[in-house]
């Protein structure tokens, strides 16, 4: 077994683990009728020491992986995608130790499962480094943001505990609905990991040429059936199927099907799950959350971005400027990396100021936690795959 | 007793006003300061009329140094220049001309061509028979002590080697007669 | 407003919630609560007791959080509205100017490129309104800190030991009860282990811990000012440079706005991947995503005048250093950094022709036109030469006969010559450039035919001078300080009051950290023997869920 056959083998180990441990996780809260911490502390220690070994996996398979590569495995979607979910899932252990609560890893394990999932539909092949990434100051900068962003990321998660055992889930409201919406953006994010194994596992493929928007002739390749057309596009692959309607030309009409067909297959799960259900997504969670410590949630809510705020400006505003400066000649060049991660931490600096300063504390602050999350997974997500800019890297 | 407090009171109460005052006056002073000079970045040239001409040695086709201090209490016309510039060509000729009748009133005029070939050069100044000395800014050192961005830019020196005028774009050979008339030593 | 005196005959200034001795309540709304409000230890924020004139309530205005979170909020929006379309100086047009980048905005991105370009967004984070916002925040920093710090140093410098029992009662952490005669000793014993301060007045006793966590937060806003101030004096004249240089392998080109100084290009080099060897492991990757650049270089020697040299001359430059600079290793001297930044390949440098008769295609020899330096008359012997008349390096048409050139970048050289044989000894006039040869003077028996040419790369370097980079870097490192100041650390404190009766009194509180603080308080009423003690905020939790399902059941019934 090479070195990088190794790495993607103890991903999957952490993977599995994970899987396990959210279910394990899941019987503690569900099991604990009673509400006392006994029961629940048994089958959270095993759904705990599950996660452990996953999250040793995972670390093995970054450490196997940075040997493989030859640089700190950071460099591109794939990479820090995984890096992400494993921190998310090393903030969660930190959290864990401190404050013991299984509901806790019930939300977050999932998530990073998601996150995990939607890191592999990345081409994940070794990779080399361009020469502004030739530096230690990937390692130094990238590894202190992603750490930060995992930690971040609990706040939410106890943030979305706190809002499903608090919202209403019987009473039409604004906050129904946006809980709701959380849920029903994460199934959509299950609905592109299906979506891309389905067409990449079938082995889909249809190619096109199209005017580019410089006037020039380019060409493409779609890996899911084309939804939307590129600019002036022409088909090169027999018996794919039609556009229904052309996109103009700044417009990436592939991203676009990639992006509809996550909805189409999300929102088709997420309506079987309801039927199945017969509830709210939210609601199918509330009796896990009917023990919860509403207080203990706002404390690791607030705690969470306590310990990520500083660990987030050293590493995604201060080592980023250290490094833009020696790689860029400047400090700061207003990329719409570096404005996004200026923006979210205007963000939690208006978080911190409103819990200390407005009182906000409680739903509010857990409303704030998560929009937080959203805008981290805005800055990975949208900015690198549809913003162009210095940082695009997949 | 009273009174006495009362008037440390209104003492307190305007000293707090005045501290406001300053901290605020400032800031705002500061930030409007800061708007300034983002708006009219763009404007600013490192050199300008008034400030002392850079000094500088350049040798010309011939082999003979020029020294700009070595012009003092003399006016000296100093022209930046490319053979590709279509408004350099064109100026030339009147340059020469005016170059011939102000040479004896102590007005030089040194061309400095930017950083092209011997060849390039030299054949240029014979094309147009020019009589001036030109000189090559091989390393443009001389182009970056002046700033120079666009061509031609003709820089004039006075007798007292400061910098009288900034010329850039093409100039008639009236423009060339006054702007000699002005460098002109007393 | 009036000064406020407490029952305890303490007089507070006005807008005091909490007696600055004893701790009682002192409004009514604060009387009503059944936690006390600690923020700013109860004190008066300066700001809100006068508001009398527009000074003032000027100052009032950006003391306010409401108004800081508020900047901030704006700021955050307008910095993401920036990047919904490229700003400017990521647009890519072959002319920079106005007109240009607005035509850019509007065929790119249309009728919205129009308006964002419009409203000015396209060059969002330098006009003048993102600056005022900045700006403003950062008047809001001052003014809301030195607001706040103030009455906060008071109070926590003269905090007396001794509090009023509804002071007590209405901290989260709370106990009363019997307790042993000796606890107090063992308390105080315990939490000095814990290395508490402890200070003791009459039957009283606080410990407190992690006070310095409170300056936290000015300690990072004060960073956070003299970064600002940092990039305020950025946007001065003559605090930064920032230079392009375009230099050629082989030429040495003074630095500009680095007076003294010149950078001779000794090679240029561009590596890509090759997928082999020891890339083999990348084989896949390049073959998905093609080529990819493994190293731009740019091998240069430094050169120093001396002091006394003056611009032009260049004979008497002193090497430096020699220097590869490449991608994230910038060139470093007298507080210059020079990067490699873009580069282009394959500028000509000279070319090779032969001279042949057309008829006969026989080669008379070949010469190489150097054009860095092309000479008058190149000789091929036998009484065979080529004479240059004119060399156009980038030929761009005649005008009144007379070969133009656009740049003096040899993109399309053109010669003019006059060949020599002992065929042709007055010689044959002809124009050459690239695929192209010109006759001008009538029907000639020979030419010059391209045999090849040499070619050089062009480096460019950007050069940066940063004076404000010190300024910079100790406010982000006094802001790091603060924050990791007053959110790694926390400010604990206990107060316990021996009863007439014996019993104690006892009660907590942190700053952040409640689970920290009774760990801390486990460990002395084990010690100590301290009455059992409650969260005050649980039990008003359990209280009001209590309240809920009474009420939901009371529904139920209904």
């Amino acid at each position: 077994m090479t070195m990088a056959e190794l790495s993607s083998n103890l991903l999957y180990v952490a993977f599995v683990a994970y899987l396990i441990a959210t279910f394990v996780f899941g019987g503690a809260v569900r099991g604990n009728k009673e509400g006392s911490f006994k029961s629940e502390g048994r089958w959270g220690k095993v759904a705990f020491i599950v996660t452990l070994i996953g999250f040793l996996s995972h670390l093995g398979y970054f450490i196997t992986r940075w040997a493989a590569t030859g640089h700190a495995p950071l460099s591109n979607m794939f990479e820090f995608t995984t890096a992400f979910g494993m921190t998310l899932v090393g903030g969660f252990i930190v959290l864990y130790l401190l404050y013991k609560t299984p509901v806790l890893g019930m939300i977050v394990l999932p998530v990073a499962l998601l996150i995990i999932a939607f890191a592999s539909m990345f081409p994940s092949e070794v990779s080399p480094l361009i020469p502004a990434l030739q530096t230690n100051w990937l390692a130094i900068h990238v590894s202190t943001v992603v750490i930060a962003e995992g930690i971040l990321a609990i706040s939410a998660g106890a943030g979305l505990v706190y809002l499903l055992k608090v919202v209403d889930m019987n009473k039409k409201s604004k906050q129904r609905f946006w809980l709701e919406a959380i849920m029903y953006s994460l199934v959509v994010v299950m609905g592109f990991v299906i979506a891309s194994s389905y067409f990449s596992l079938t082995g889909y493929q249809a190619d096109f040429t199209y005017v580019n928007k410089d006037g020039n002739e380019s060409s493409i390749t779609y890996n899911m059936p084309p939804l939307v057309g590129m600019n002036e596009y022409t088909s090169l692959t027999e018996g794919a199927m039609e556009p229904f309607f052309e996109t103009p030309a700044i417009i990436n009409a592939s991203k676009i099907t990639t992006v509809l067909w996550s909805f189409f297959v999300g929102t088709i799960l997420y309506w079987l799950i309801r039927l199945v259900a017969r509830r709210r997504i939210a609601a199918i969670f509330k009796p896990f959350v009917k023990n919860v410590s509403l207080q203990l949630m706002d404390e690791i809510n607030y705690r969470a971005v306590i310990i990520g705020f500083p660990l987030f400006t050293l590493g995604a505003l201060i080592f980023a400027m250290i490094w833009a400066q020696i790689a860029w000649s400047r400090f700061w060049g207003w990329d719409p990396k570096e404005v996004w991660a200026l923006i979210t931490w205007l963000f939690y600096a208006a978080y911190l100021h409103l819990r200390l300063g407005k009182g906000w504390h409680g739903e509010k602050s857990a409303w704030l936690g998560v929009v937080g999350f959203a805008i981290i997974m805005f800055n990975l997500v949208a900015v690198n795959l549809i913003i162009a800019g210095l940082h695009s890297y997949a | 007793m009273a009174e006495d407090k009362k008037a440390k009171k209104t003492n307190r109460k305007r000293n707090r006003a005045f501290m406001r005052l300053a901290i605020l006056s400032m800031l705002v002073l500061a930030i409007g300061y800061t708007i300034y000079n983002s708006v009219t970045a763009d404007d600013v040239e490192v050199l300008k009329v008034g400030d002392k001409a850079p000094d500088f040695a350049l040798e010309d086709m011939e082999g003979n140094r020029h020294k700009l201090s070595d012009y003092k209490g003399e006016g000296v016309f100093l022209n930046f220049w490319g053979t590709w510039c279509e408004p350099c060509v064109k100026e030339m000729p009147a340059m020469d001309r005016q170059y011939k009748e102000y040479e004896e009133q102590g007005v030089h005029i040194l061309a400095v061509n930017i950083a092209q070939s011997d060849f390039e050069v030299q054949s240029f100044a014979d094309r147009f028979d020019l009589s001036f000395p030109i000189a090559i800014d091989r390393s443009k050192s001389v182009m970056t002590a002046y700033n120079i961005r666009p061509l031609p830019t003709t820089v004039l020196v006075n007798p007292e080697g400061d910098i009288q005028r900034i010329v850039t774009g093409e100039m008639s050979e009236q423009d060339i007669k006054g702007f000699m008339e002005e460098i002109k030593p007393q | 407003m009036g000064k406020m005196q407490c029952k305890c005959g303490h007089v507070n200034p006005p807008g005091t919630i909490l007696c600055e001795s004893c701790g009682r309540s002192l409004t009514e709304e604060e009387q009503n609560k059944k936690l006390a409000d600690m923020r700013y230890e109860g004190t008066a924020r300066r700001s809100q007791t006068y508001n009398k004139s527009i000074i003032d309530k000027i100052w009032n205005f950006f003391s306010s959080v409401k108004v800081g979170v508020s900047i901030i909020v704006i700021l955050l929006i307008a910095a993401a509205i920036g990047t919904i379309l490229p700003q400017a100086q990521y647009v890519n047009v072959p002319v920079r100017n106005d007109a240009t980048i607005k035509a850019y905005y509007a065929d790119v991105y249309g009728e919205i490129g129009k308006i964002y370009h419009f409203l000015g967004f396209h060059d969002l984070y330098s006009s003048a309104w993102f600056i005022l916002l900045v700006g403003m925040l950062a008047i809001s920093l001052i003014v809301a800190s030195l607001d706040r710090f103030v009455p906060l140093y008071r109070s926590l410098k003269n905090q007396r030991v001794l509090r009023h029992p509804s002071f007590m009662n209405k901290q989260r952490i709370y106990a009363e009860g019997p307790a042993p005669e000796d606890s107090m000793q063992k308390a105080e014993e315990k939490l000095k282990d814990l290395k508490y301060k402890v200070t003791l007045d009459k039957n009283g006793l606080l410990a407190e811990k992690g006070r310095f966590s409170r300056w936290g937060p000015y300690v990072n806003h004060i960073g956070l000012i003299i970064f600002l101030f940092g990039v305020m004096l950025r946007m001065m004249p003559g605090f930064y440079v920032d230079e392009t240089l375009w230099i050629r392998e082989g030429e040495t080109r003074a630095i500009p706005d680095a007076p003294g100084y010149f950078l001779e290009n000794k090679n240029f080099t561009m590596e890509t991947y090759t997928g082999e060897g020891e890339d083999a492991k990348f084989e896949e990757a390049i073959d998905r995503v093609g080529t990819v650049a493994k190293n731009y270089q740019t091998d240069i020697v430094l050169y120093q005048t001396p002091e006394e040299s003056l611009p032009g001359a260049t004979d008497e430059l002193e090497e430096v250093e020699e220097h590869a600079i490449r991608v994230n290793q910038p060139l470093k001297f007298d507080g210059y950094a020079v990067y490699q930044m873009d580069f282009r390949q394959n500028e000509l440098r000279a070319m090779t022709f032969d001279l042949t008769n057309k008829e006969t295609e026989e080669s008379l020899g070949s010469l190489t036109i150097d054009l860095v330096s092309p000479e008058k008359s190149y000789d091929l012997g036998n009484d065979t030469r080529v004479d240059l008349l004119g060399y156009y390096p980038d030929f761009s048409g005649f005008e009144n006969g007379e070969p133009q050139t656009e740049t003096p970048i040899p993109n399309n050289p053109g010669f003019l010559v006059r060949m020599f044989t002992p065929e042709t000894p007055d010689g044959e006039v002809s124009f050459i450039v690239i695929q192209n040869t010109i006759e001008p003077l009538g029907e000639n028996q020979y030419k010059l035919t391209f045999q090849n040419a040499e070619t050089r790369d062009v480096s460019g370097l950007t050069i940066r001078k940063d004076s404000t980079l010190p300024i910079l870097g100790l406010g982000g490192l006094i802001f790091m300080i603060g924050v990791a100041q007053g959110m790694y650390f926390n400010h604990r404190r206990f107060w316990i009051q021996k009863q007439e009766d014996g019993g104690l009194v006892l009660a907590g509180h942190t700053n952040k950290n409640w689970y920290g603080l009774k760990k801390d308080l486990d460990q002395v009423s084990e010690f100590a023997s301290l009455p059992p003690y409650i969260d005050q905020q649980e039990e008003i939790e359990k209280q009001e869920k209590l309240e809920k399902e009474q009420k939901l059941e009371g529904d139920e019934l209904s």
